[in-house]
């Protein structure tokens, strides 16, 4: 990282720039994108911790069985999109129980760590700048999700025994 | 659509909770919620304007610049929408780069600017094409160090932390494909549709 500051101001003072007044510049930004950000976080952050917190999701995973793939990677499959705080908790569990070496833990690390917190980023990408009709973005994102689930798994099955 | 997710998450979670007798929590994950945004305001809020300001040093000088002429044709063909030239290439190459080395604090608020100047061009409150692509580009999150989850191991004392590198790289690269050949195919089937 201290690389990547280095060459950002040797290179702005060999093109002769005042790179203190860009830096201000530029840190001056963040306060209309946070101003924007807050509410739109807050109202998503709102209905996640409803739904998460009633344990909605811990009910429905009781009936989800799926024969293929482990059944302790499910609950984080429908978490991972929604929260990322929650899932990487979950992950952490996970991991505690089948041990970080084990099929299911590299399953889980590999699904956590080719996905991201879709619903979040969308949130954070459109509501900073006001974006409102989102189209097809929320399921294009999910869809690519469940898909690189699969694509996890399939990875981790042919290339487990190669690394571990 | 979001507010129908908004509405959704909330009905059905006070719901459940009354009928699975968990609702003196509700009211608690209620109030709760303001103080979770605001801790992630407080995470988030500095390390923006740190790069923010970083970043337009590099902006200014002409570095992005540079850098997203290394990336033009990936981007254009990601892009076609976006004219050549325009500095919202410039902010997608940088978030693109960083996300790749993992430094998601700093990929955040370029990925923000460059939502900003699309906004630019395209001048209305809807998501365009290009905008979803790069939404779909992140939320697929093609990383070579995924830092978090190798931490995660070491502290349940895997034997080799790291060994998760390659497969997660192969794994996200296949994925990041994947992803954007079904935004293409849903972003035709959208097209026809409307």
């Amino acid at each position: 990282m201290w690389i990547l500051v280095l060459i950002i101001v040797i290179y702005g003072l060999y093109k002769g720039n005042n790179i203190y007044d860009d830096f201000i510049e530029g840190a001056k930004e963040s306060f209309g994108v946070i101003l924007n950000l807050f509410p739109t976080l807050l109202g998503m952050i709102l209905s996640i911790n409803i739904l998460v917190g009633s344990g909605l999701l811990n009910y429905i995973f009781n009936f989800v069985k799926i024969s293929l793939i482990p059944m302790e990677v499910i609950p984080l499959m429908l978490l991972r999109p929604i929260s990322g705080s929650s899932s990487l908790a979950l992950l952490s569990n996970i991991l505690s129980i089948v041990g970080p070496d084990s099929f299911t833990g590299v399953l889980a690390s590999t699904m956590m760590g080719s996905t991201d917190t879709t619903i979040y980023i969308l949130t954070v990408y459109f509501g900073s700048v006001g974006i409102k009709k989102t189209r097809y973005a929320l399921f294009n994102g999910l869809l690519a999700d469940l898909f690189s689930f699969i694509i996890s798994f399939i990875v981790v099955t042919l290339l487990y025994n190669c690394f571990f | 659509m979001i507010n129908l997710i908004f509405g959704i998450f909330i009905i059905a979670g006070i719901l459940f909770s009354i009928f699975n007798g968990t609702s003196y929590n509700i009211s608690n994950e209620i109030l709760k919620s303001a103080s979770d945004t605001f801790d992630i305001i407080k995470g988030l809020f500095p390390l923006m304007a740190l790069w923010l300001g970083i970043m337009n040093i590099a902006h200014k000088s002409g570095l992005l610049e540079k850098l997203s002429n290394i990336l033009r044709p990936v981007l254009s063909f990601l892009f076609p929408d976006i004219p050549k030239g325009h500095k919202s290439l410039e902010y997608i190459s940088s978030n693109m780069i960083m996300n790749m080395f993992g430094l998601g604090n700093a990929a955040t608020p370029m990925g923000i600017k460059a939502m900003e100047s699309m906004k630019e061009l395209s001048n209305s409150d809807e998501a365009s094409d290009s905008m979803i692509t790069f939404l779909i580009l992140n939320t697929t999150g093609f990383t070579i160090i995924p830092t978090t989850i190798i931490s995660y191991r070491m502290l349940y004392h895997s034997t080799n932390p790291s060994a998760i590198i390659p497969i997660c790289i192969i794994s996200s690269f296949i994925s990041l494909t994947i992803g954007i050949i079904i935004n293409m195919i849903i972003r035709r089937i959208y097209r026809c549709g409307s």
